[in-house]
């Protein structure tokens, strides 16, 4: 069947109070931005607390759908059939002919569950239920009804027109990017940051990033490989605008005048340092990380404490509690596990001692760098001055 | 300053290459097979394009089949040869250093149930003739042997080779994988008694997408690919015109001036290696290839550094081997010629073409010995 419109269901923005209008308009913007780029012609509107898209044009069915699913807000898309107000003697025959159309294979149980906005429609809605019942069983013979836990629920919506959907294809849920300010995202080119950026970003927080290029111990592949890994979270956040910090002076820095089995914990500071400058100065609320409880000896809950004393923002960091194969599942419903795993140092393997400390101290740690002092202020405003930024979408 | 020396991974195409393809593109873009002028034009650059690499070769212009590239070449010649030929054994020979597109092709033969013997090779990387001698057997169909090494530039003996092989059973093909040679030495198929040998287009300045097998008269081959049955049923699907007329034109530059191009590439490489080896801890394990050159860097934990610091100076060239350090990935033929353990990541390859000149070397040079001092100071503590 050929739908020419769909009915987008959203759940928990209904719970925000007189917010509401504010987060429905954010969830339209977002699926007309999503839309704007597919092929054929779609309008956005808003009816009785409903989002409908209607398509006006040829469109591709797949297309339309695996873009809607990017849209954080959205819990379900409906394929809906929609018709005129007409008297029950036509519509249960655009009924028959809807469940015949849709289900090559009629053997399956069924329940109408019809809706009567439109007061003034002549038929109470059990009677609608009740004599749709009748109508596709005479209809079709291998149906059965089920009260109860019904294959196929068949929707019937009768408003100024009718609307008839059986079908409801998931959404990503979360709420409308836009609705929950900005953060700024450490993105490198591992597996764990953009996972990191789309679980945030799933809670209607905008995104910038943040990524630290050290050539010439980095490559330019490495930095287009973030790139891409921004583009490809952008397909649910929406633009990013990422910041490239060129980190290579500061990291030469740190190896040359620091205890080496504390060179990773001290660069980590600084990215946090320069991340929340950053953050400051762009308005962001939070920064975004995409640490695990000890996946690595700068991740244990020790470096966590003393990286995070760096940090005027709040630290989201939604993988702190998840395993590596849960995070990779992540990585790879969202497509970005592919480009994670592409073989580009992003940072040197001389920069990586033999054995990292897993429980510094913070006063060791500040002492450290304490060695970096007369130099350091002034390479980390040099490191921000000259920051390359890329809106990516 | 930008300087080129990546050559052995591709060339610029030579602007008398792109004016003759424009022309092909635009005007005579016929289809060879078609039966009207249009098609007629088309085929005369084709087979134009066959007489000048016949030449070349010192072939016959039929024995030229014009394929996508080095690569498809390389598996035509190994597949299409070892499956046309395996009812006289399933035993074939090449070496440890060869280019992954004859090796890949070789280990698939091996799951279809041939047998490989991969020869060793010397400290310069040339295979060892007494290895081949005692390789051979009555069951062996098939000889593989690259002529120049991509990575270090050696250079293989393919006339002692062929006059061993044909020797011991004049039945075995010979195949030469020549994509890094042709154009850089002069080869003579009857001379090295070759029956197969492979070339690339963008080598030599001329297009990506398009290279040819020489494929001696009588030698059976398979083809890979079918259709419509174009270049005598080896290998179907409309002749790519403007790269076929592109490579000949490279072709020619390379050879029709072959005395002066090759000094010209020989002096520079030969220049870069002196003045680069001057330096500190370096040394070059470079063959005797007119345009490659590999030189290794004491005290550099990762060459992939030393390249992209250099990049940045407009210096372009090609890790020795590739590494990471989540999939150490050294090379083979570094390791075949047994080059010291710190030297496996440590190496850089500086490759030339006819467009190469005494002052990119100079430059070169110049920013190499900037970037050492800096780059050793990050050692692994």
């Amino acid at each position: 069947m050929d739908f020419k419109s769909f009915l987008i269901k959203y759940a928990e923005i209904g719970t925000k109070g007189k917010n509401r209008y504010v987060f429905e308009d954010i969830l339209c913007r977002n699926i007309r931005h999503v839309l704007r780029p597919i092929d054929g012609k779609f309008t956005v509107r808003k009816e009785y607390g409903r989002i409908f898209v209607d398509c006006t044009e040829e469109y591709d069915y797949d297309e339309l759908v695996d873009s809607l699913q990017h849209v954080f807000g959205i819990v379900g898309i409906c394929p809906v059939l929609v018709v005129p107000d007409q008297p029950w003697d036509e519509l249960s025959q655009v009924i028959v002919e809807f469940v015949d159309q849709c289900y090559e294979d009629k053997h399956f149980t069924f329940k109408s569950h019809c809706r009567r906005i439109n007061k003034n429609y002549p038929m109470h809605s059990n009677d609608v239920n009740m004599e749709c019942g009748a109508v596709l069983l005479q209809a079709f013979p291998e149906l059965k009804v089920d009260v109860h836990k019904p294959d196929v629920m068949i929707h019937i919506e009768l408003r100024e027109q009718i609307y008839i959907y059986s079908v409801t294809i998931p959404g990503p849920g979360g709420l409308p990017v836009g609705t929950n300010g900005t953060g700024m995202l450490l993105l490198s080119g591992g597996i764990d940051s953009p996972v990191a950026g789309y679980m945030i970003a799933k809670r209607g927080v905008q995104l910038e990033a943040v990524y630290f290029d050290a050539p010439p111990h980095t490559s330019l592949q490495a930095k287009q490989k973030v790139i891409d890994l921004a583009r490809q979270v952008s397909r649910y956040s929406g633009a990013i605008t990422l910041h490239i910090v060129h980190f290579t002076e500061i990291q030469e820095e740190i190896y040359h005048l620091c205890p080496e089995d504390e060179i990773t914990i001290i660069m980590r500071r600084y990215m946090m340092r320069i991340a929340n400058k950053l953050a400051d100065k762009d308005q962001c609320q939070a920064l975004i990380t995409g640490e695990s409880i000890g996946q690595v000896a700068s991740q244990t809950i020790f470096s966590l404490q003393v990286t995070n004393a760096v940090c005027e923002y709040p630290v989201f960091r939604p993988c702190i509690g998840m395993d590596k194969q849960e995070i990779v599942s992540v990585a790879e419903k969202i497509k970005t596990y592919e480009t994670s795993i592409l073989p580009y140092e992003d940072c040197c393997t001389v920069f990586v001692a033999k054995h990292p400390v897993t429980k510094p101290k913070l006063a060791d740690i500040e002492q450290s760098e304490t060695l970096l002092a007369d130099v350091i202020d002034a390479m980390i405003d040099r490191a921000i001055e000259t920051r390359e930024i890329i809106k990516v979408r | 300053m930008e300087v080129y020396f990546d050559n052995a991974a591709t060339t610029q195409v030579a602007p008398e290459v792109v004016r003759l393809m424009d022309q092909v593109m635009t005007e005579d873009y016929g289809n060879p097979s078609s039966l009207h002028a249009k098609g007629a034009i088309a085929s005369k650059y084709v087979n134009d394009a066959r007489a000048i690499i016949a030449k070349t070769l010192k072939c016959d212009p039929k024995e030229i089949l014009f394929t996508s590239g080095g690569t498809e070449s390389n598996n035509m010649a190994l597949i299409g040869g070892a499956l046309a030929n395996e009812r006289r054994g399933k035993h074939i020979i090449s070496t440890r250093i060869e280019h992954a597109s004859v090796y890949n092709p070789l280990l698939y033969l091996e799951k279809q149930g041939f047998e490989i013997t991969f020869l060793p090779v010397d400290r310069n990387g040339r295979v060892d003739l007494e290895e081949l001698k005692n390789a051979l057997r009555p069951d062996t169909i098939l000889v593989s042997v690259m002529m120049v090494n991509n990575e270090i530039g050696a250079v293989e003996p393919i006339e002692e080779i062929g006059t061993i092989v044909k020797k011991y059973n004049h039945e075995i093909l010979i195949h030469i994988d020549a994509i890094q040679a042709y154009g850089k030495l002069k080869i003579s198929v009857n001379k090295a008694k070759i029956d197969l040998l492979s070339v690339s287009g963008h080598k030599i300045h001329g297009p990506k997408g398009i290279g040819f097998l020489y494929i001696r008269d009588k030698v059976k081959v398979h083809p890979l690919v079918y259709g419509g049955g174009q270049q005598r049923d080896l290998r179907s699907g409309t002749e790519n015109v403007p790269g076929i007329a592109g490579l000949a034109k490279a072709a020619q530059i390379m050879y029709d001036n072959y005395n002066e191009t090759h000094s010209r590439m020989l002096d520079v490489k030969n220049r870069f290696v002196e003045k680069v080896t001057e330096l500190d801890g370096v040394l070059s394990n470079s063959g005797e290839a007119p345009h490659i050159a590999s030189i290794s860097f004491q005290g550099i934990t990762r060459a992939e550094t030393l390249l992209h610091a250099l990049e940045a100076s407009g210096v372009y060239c090609s890790a020795g081997s590739a590494c990471s350090s989540n999939h150490p990935a050294i090379s083979g033929t570094l390791k075949a010629i047994g080059l010291d353990d710190e030297y496996l990541q440590a190496t850089l390859r500086f490759s030339f073409s006819i467009y190469s000149t005494p002052e990119e070397v100079d430059y070169a040079v110049q920013v190499i010995a900037e970037e050492l001092p800096r780059l050793r100071g990050f050692v692994k503590r």
